[in-house]
């Protein structure tokens, strides 16, 4: 019984979260692209945050629980709530009406399905030489030292280019842009 | 059947083809635009996995950077698209055909 119990703890319930996690990441991600029963770009929006915070499960499941963290706290928390607020601000009720083309259809399932098949492709082709049973952890402590050690040029370049977003975006949100 | 790197990759690339998909099928830009985060999260599941069965975690602090970038580019391109609806009044693909021949 008791190696029933470790069994299911250490390689099965993983393995079933992952599946669970996975399949409510494709289906919200489905229901963000081509939801059938409405067109609203909020419904789009709310399956978008369901979307990343069931991909927030995956990374945990990938002991990466620092980037879920911040995969919740800025995706689903502030670039969500900035895309709420710009379909507040712009009326897009007409939007609903037009019909999808099926030029745009077409176009799209060709792509996406010769896309597919070349990764399936490629996939079987490679060696992808993968650890059996991985070691790494994403925890906070680890990916901080790595980040004020050997990337903390970046880290400081990324901090100017939030700097220069934020001034473009008042420059551009101004009333005469000239 | 043991999850290892392949169901993970396969996962990110379904993503990756679901948001390629709306890009190309949705005409409405902020949906576009939101298509176009959902191809930027799946290539960070592919990183984050390839980190974890590679033993390696330089490539979480590449998602995080990715996260970082991306949050800057979703402000501007929204800023973007809040100005060019004040000057179209629509925020549709159809309608913007300036540079059309």
């Amino acid at each position: 019984m008791e190696n029933f119990q470790n069994l299911i703890s250490e390689t099965m319930l993983p393995d079933m979260m992952f599946y669970v996690f996975a399949a409510l990441t494709l289906l919200f991600g489905v229901l963000v692209v081509a939801n059938p029963f409405s067109r609203n770009p909020v419904t789009s929006a709310m399956f978008l945050v369901l979307t990343i915070i069931s991909m927030a499960g995956l990374f945990v499941l990938l002991h990466a629980f620092f980037l879920a963290a911040v995969q919740v706290i800025v995706y689903a928390g502030a670039v969500m709530v900035l895309f709420l607020f710009v379909i507040m601000l712009l009326d897009l009720k007409e939007e609903q009406h037009r019909k999808i083309k099926m030029v745009a259809i077409i176009a799209g399932l060709l792509s996406v399905g010769t896309i597919v098949a070349i990764f399936l492709k490629s996939l079987h082709a490679t060696n992808l030489n993968a650890h059996a049973s991985p070691v790494t952890e994403g925890d906070t402590a680890l990916l901080g030292k790595l980040l004020f050690s050997q990337y903390v040029l970046p880290f400081e370049v990324v901090s100017v280019l939030l700097l220069v977003a934020m001034v473009g975006v008042i420059l551009l949100s101004k009333k005469n842009l000239k | 059947m043991h999850v290892g790197l392949e169901q993970y990759l396969t996962v990110s690339f379904l993503l990756f083809a679901l948001g390629l998909l709306g890009v190309i099928m949705r005409r409405n830009l902020l949906v576009i635009y939101m298509s176009l985060e959902l191809m930027l999260n799946a290539a960070n599941l592919a990183l984050v996995s390839f980190s974890r069965f590679n033993d390696n975690l330089n490539g979480q602090i590449l998602v995080f950077f990715i996260i970082t970038v991306a949050a800057a580019e979703v402000s501007v391109g929204l800023a973007l698209i809040v100005a060019l609806y004040r000057r179209r009044q629509s925020a549709h693909v159809e309608d913007l055909t300036t540079m059309k021949l």
